[in-house]
């Protein structure tokens, strides 16, 4: 079944989803969309980089996401510029980069469609390990520092009297967006990822009784979305990535009707 | 006596060129209640959270007794709506706690018959009061409050400060309180500080030459 080239992109985007799921929730608790627009636009500076140095593209969109997330942090400390500004810098000064450096580069074919969009269907049985084996990775570290981040989340200075660190639960939870979305975007790509982060936590909200059930539920409404959104690619020939997140906005705006029209009949 | 649980030693924080607080002492021992008072700006948040290890001292020394259990309660917890806390999950926001202690924190303050609402829903006095319950659920040596009182009606503040009286004797615990009401600090308090805005910022006071802070003699 592994051969099978839809299958194969189903398991990816299920995996990925069971991480974007609890990932998001803390995107949407900390408002942290603009951050993982950030890390997901220095993709492309990441691939640049990648190219020159001849690496593998998801390590070098790693590294460079890692570095992004290093620099907001310094910056933020250095408290200069309102945060948003300080992210606009790096996302659009690391595009921008990015988009030159290729340019040296006319030899070398990047596929800028796929980047920007994702390409789940030429998703290889190598890139299923590292998704699997590396979203478990993921899930373990975000269970180990779970309880600190969420504290953290409520208010750093409780968390801090408690005996938490909620910097390096912070700095922690930075390095891990970095990978997921380094992961991510094979599969709906730099402009999307986001989407698949924050509309299955938003989703999840409503639902939800307390933080833990929120990022399951969050990881269900991914799973729906990726094997909706891909059924609908297959039968309908359009663009999986695209697909996964409409399907995902679909599940939000059906939610929140059936909730609207639930209370109103109350 | 018992030894301090808490001790600050002529402690002063400076921002850029301003000093926020300083030359401040202050001790809390084991069942006293110690109030910080001052007008709005005057450094009281800035001195208890510097006392906590919150905020680096830019000079001073703060020592906390060995093994010292701190129950902190912040000024202002504003939660977004989009996290969904319930009242008992808020209880184990820093720890684990079996479900009796749970229970027996939430009817130290009058909370136990809430059931498990979403802390969103909680009127004001009733959140405080979660706040508070939260603070003591691991039987502190020390608890910490800033202004407690704040944003909460006078009925509610009322029953915050007989609450806070009886905990401190129930757990026999050292109380460090933050209070904008002077008397009330002159009245109820073992001992307090007594902080002015702008007494550090050059000239603001008469003399203008280094200035002794307001010092807080003990009300007894």
């Amino acid at each position: 079944m592994l051969d099978d080239f839809l299958f194969r992109a189903l398991l990816a985007g299920i995996g990925l989803a069971l991480v974007t799921g609890p990932a998001g929730c803390f995107i949407v608790w900390r408002r942290l969309a603009y951050f993982g627009e950030t890390i997901a636009h220095s993709a492309l500076l990441g691939v640049a980089l990648a190219i020159i140095i001849d690496f593998n593209l998801t390590v070098g969109i790693f590294a460079t996401a890692c570095v992004i997330v290093l620099a907001m942090f310094y910056l933020e400390r250095r408290d200069t510029l309102p945060t948003d500004t300080l992210l606009g810098l790096l996302a659009h000064g690391g595009l921008a980069l990015g988009l030159v450096i290729l340019s040296f580069f006319p030899d070398m074919r990047v596929d800028l469609q796929a980047l920007l969009f994702g390409d789940i269907l030429a998703v290889s049985r190598a890139d299923l390990a590292v998704i699997w084996i590396g979203g478990a990775l993921a899930l373990g570290v975000l269970c180990l520092i779970w309880r600190a981040l969420l504290a953290a989340t409520v208010s750093p200075d409780l968390a801090r009297v408690a005996g938490m660190n909620p910097e390096r639960a912070r700095l922690i939870f930075g390095i891990f967006l970095a990978a997921v979305i380094a992961a991510a975007i094979k599969v709906v790509g730099v402009l999307l990822i986001v989407a698949l982060l924050v509309i299955p936590a938003a989703t999840a909200r409503r639902f939800a009784t307390s933080p833990e059930r929120m990022a399951v539920g969050a990881a269900a409404v991914g799973v729906v979305a990726v094997a909706g959104g891909l059924l609908a690619s297959a039968n309908f020939d359009t663009p999986s990535g695209p697909s996964i997140v409409v399907i995902a906005l679909a599940l939000f705006v059906v939610t929140r009707v059936r909730l609207v029209r639930g209370t109103e009949s109350r | 006596m018992s030894d301090p649980l808490l001790t600050a030693s002529d402690i002063g924080i400076r921002r850029g060129e301003r000093w926020i607080v300083r030359h401040v002492d202050l001790t809390v021992k084991r069942g006293d209640l110690v109030c910080v008072v001052g007008a709005n700006g005057a450094g009281k948040s800035t001195c208890v959270k510097a006392v906590l290890g919150l905020i680096e001292l830019t000079e001073g020394t703060v020592r906390h007794a060995p093994s010292l259990k701190i129950g902190y309660v912040p000024q202002r917890l504003t939660l977004g709506h989009t996290l969904p806390l319930t009242l008992r999950r808020l209880m184990t926001l820093t720890g684990r706690y079996p479900e009796n202690d749970v229970a027996a924190a939430l009817a130290a303050v009058g909370l136990e018959r809430l059931g498990n609402p979403l802390v969103t829903t909680l009127s004001g006095g009733e959140f405080q009061r979660l706040l508070l319950a939260r603070a003591l659920i691991h039987r502190p040596d020390l608890l910490v409050l800033d202004e407690p009182g704040q944003g909460v009606d006078l009925a509610g503040a009322e029953l915050l400060d007989e609450l806070i009286d009886e905990i401190r004797a129930d757990l026999g615990c050292g109380v460090l309180m933050i209070s904008h009401d002077i008397k009330e600090a002159v009245a109820r308090a073992d001992d307090f500080v007594v902080l002015v805005p702008h007494e550090h910022d050059p000239g603001y006071l008469a003399g203008g030459a280094d200035q002794q802070h307001s010092h807080g003699g003990s009300a007894h």
